[in-house]
């Protein structure tokens, strides 16, 4: 642990310190960003008010539009003679957005990001090859101070160039990687073809994040490459990388709780649920003074998973994250997220994880159908066993849902495949009952 | 024993055309065609010349294809020759999952074809009781799956 004495604080210690930090930040935004101070005089919320953490939940929310009216330097509640680094978000989902960090920023993003390398197993003698690409995504430079802050030797080697990255890794000895996990499994591919296995080099470790990955390609990465795969987790408008990550039992991400205050609702009514339920993940930065957000709504889906981790740390953990609202259906007045639906289907053999949710109107209520690819292997010879497999289908989706919705066997291939985000729903509920 | 081929198919209409079209394409000639329905898909089984090569046609052409061993039987052409057949296989405790039959051109008897559980053991109980079990060659010349 790199910072045992937050790492592992006890917790009624760390909610203390919280709300003290959470009472700073909310008077530092609501005297410094206009959008703040507007949208606090509107809703009647006044930031001295705030008691305890629970209060939190009355605060108004912070959402990606906010930080694109706010463009370009709208939000930042320092001068820019304070700021001392610039990023900027992607922008795969609209408009760039900028964000700015003070020196302490930067500072703080250090021991954040060294925390997550000491979790992967990394420590002074490693030898770190970054390949996160270096820029305005916070990727690369945020795990780079990181993995220098822990002592790393640390080859800022940035993405691309597959052949060169895996021939640096061969010839400078790399025990610990950080990439995106496809680009990972890139590189796996690639070492192949060249004549290296990866497995046979002393990489021990791997820091995958920036896109969501599932659990099979966890087990694919650590399989390809000989590594124990680490998922860390950060969006640019809350800090980039280092915001959350796993640790050795590989079982939840911890939330850096002394610098973050993470909250899940429900995406509908927009209240809090209890751990342990799923919701959108809300963070609200505690510490950050270049550009603080407030109960900022991150659209991407999670939740708590409850109980203590037997690593020590007592901050509490997030589970790999499983969709994005922009993909939540409401039916029958119930949040569901197709990703659930893919999860049920990966463990149910016969089925390919294929699929598509079709949406209509019998009379007041809606229908769904969920289009199930068979298997192109399934031995679908005997109607009874198609019927058992439909039948299990349906029952483990329904039970994954608790609503009940009914299940198509379709074609092997037959859903149509897409380059970028898949076309998982139909919705055909305003052209009237069927 | 004989290479029958199952294929998967949602019920829309063109859909079995496409299917025997890109057989025919394929140059594979088939022997029999027998399709069981629900009302959503069909599961289209097929008895063919070249089995192994058709797999290949069909997967080629987009269609998920499944291969299974089924046995063939030339059932005497005599009233209870079929019931002969079915209790000699009942008597051994197997189950016959389904059967469907068409007629040689050449010879004077049916064959029948079935999908049982232990199709070895289905062989030997025929054959104990003198019915004759056609083998891939029997039923058409190349690419076999001999008995």
């Amino acid at each position: 642990m790199f910072q045992p004495e937050y790492e592992a604080m006890e917790r009624q210690r760390l909610e203390g310190l919280q709300l003290e930090r959470l009472k700073t930040a909310l008077i530092r935004v609501y005297e410094n960003v206009p959008m703040y101070r507007t949208k606090y005089d509107e809703a009647g919320f006044d930031p001295a008010s705030l008691q305890s953490l629970a209060d939190l939940a009355s605060v108004p929310f912070t959402i990606k539009d906010d930080m694109r009216a706010c463009y370009p330097y709208g939000m930042f509640a320092v001068p820019m003679k304070d700021i001392v680094r610039l990023h900027a978000s992607s922008g795969t989902t609209g408009q760039v957005t900028v964000v700015g960090y003070t020196a302490g920023d930067i500072d703080r993003w250090a021991d954040l990001m060294a925390r997550t390398f000491a979790a992967a197993g990394a420590g002074p003698e490693d030898i770190v090859q970054i390949a996160y690409g270096y820029g305005l995504f916070t990727g690369g430079l945020g795990a780079h101070y990181g993995s220098e802050r822990l002592g790393c030797s640390t080859i800022p080697i940035s993405g691309g160039n597959t052949k060169r990255q895996v021939q640096v890794m061969k010839d400078f000895g790399v025990t610990v990687l950080a990439a995106t996990p496809s680009y990972a499994l890139l590189m796996g591919e690639t070492a192949l073809e060249m004549g290296i296995d990866i497995r046979d080099l002393p990489l021990k470790a791997g820091v995958f994040g920036a896109e969501p990955w599932s659990e099979n390609m966890r087990l694919q990465l650590e399989d390809v490459l000989g590594v124990k795969a680490i998922d860390i987790y950060g969006l640019s408008e809350v800090l980039g990388p280092g915001v959350a990550s796993e640790c050795e039992n590989q079982h939840g991400l911890h939330v850096n709780e002394d610098h973050f205050i993470v909250e899940i609702v429900d995406p509908a009514t927009l209240q809090p649920v209890p751990d342990g339920e799923t919701g959108e993940v809300v963070f609200t930065t505690i510490t950050k003074e270049g550009i603080p957000v407030i109960r900022y709504r991150t659209r991407d889906i999670s939740r708590i998973i409850p109980g203590e981790c037997s690593c020590g740390r007592t901050f509490r953990r997030i589970e790999r994250i499983s969709g994005r609202t922009d993909d939540m259906l409401i039916i029958r007045g119930v949040n569901v997220f197709p990703s659930q639906i893919e999860q049920v289907l990966t463990g149910i053999p016969g089925v390919a994880p294929h699929y598509q949710v079709v949406l209509t109107k019998r009379g007041s209520l809606d229908h769904v159908e969920v289009h199930v690819e068979v298997g192109a292997d399934f031995a679908f010879d005997e109607i009874k066993a198609l019927e058992r497999l439909q039948k299990r289908v349906k029952a483990e989706i329904v039970s994954a849902l608790a609503i009940s919705i009914d299940v198509k066997l379709v074609e092997p291939k037959s859903i149509q495949r897409s380059e970028g985000k898949a076309k998982r729903v139909v919705d055909l509920r305003s052209e009237g009952s069927k | 024993m004989i290479k029958q081929l199952s294929v998967f198919l949602e019920n829309n209409p063109g859909r079995l055309a496409q299917l025997t079209r890109a057989l025919g394409d394929g140059g594979i000639n088939m022997r029999a065609l027998m399709v069981a329905d629900t009302a959503e898909y069909g599961v289209v089984r097929i008895l063919c010349d070249e089995p192994d090569r058709a797999v290949a046609v069909l997967e080629e052409a987009g269609f998920g294809v499944s291969v299974s061993q089924v046995i063939a039987v030339e059932v005497p052409d005599r009233p209870g020759g079929l019931a002969d057949v079915l209790e000699s296989l009942d008597a051994e405790g197997l189950n016959v999952e389904y059967a469907y039959c068409f007629v040689e051109p050449k010879g004077t008897a049916a064959v029948d074809i079935f999908r049982v559980d232990d199709p070895a053991r289905a062989q030997q109980a025929l054959e104990a009781i003198g019915v004759q079990v056609v083998s891939a060659t029997g039923l058409y010349a190349p690419d076999v799956a001999s008995a």
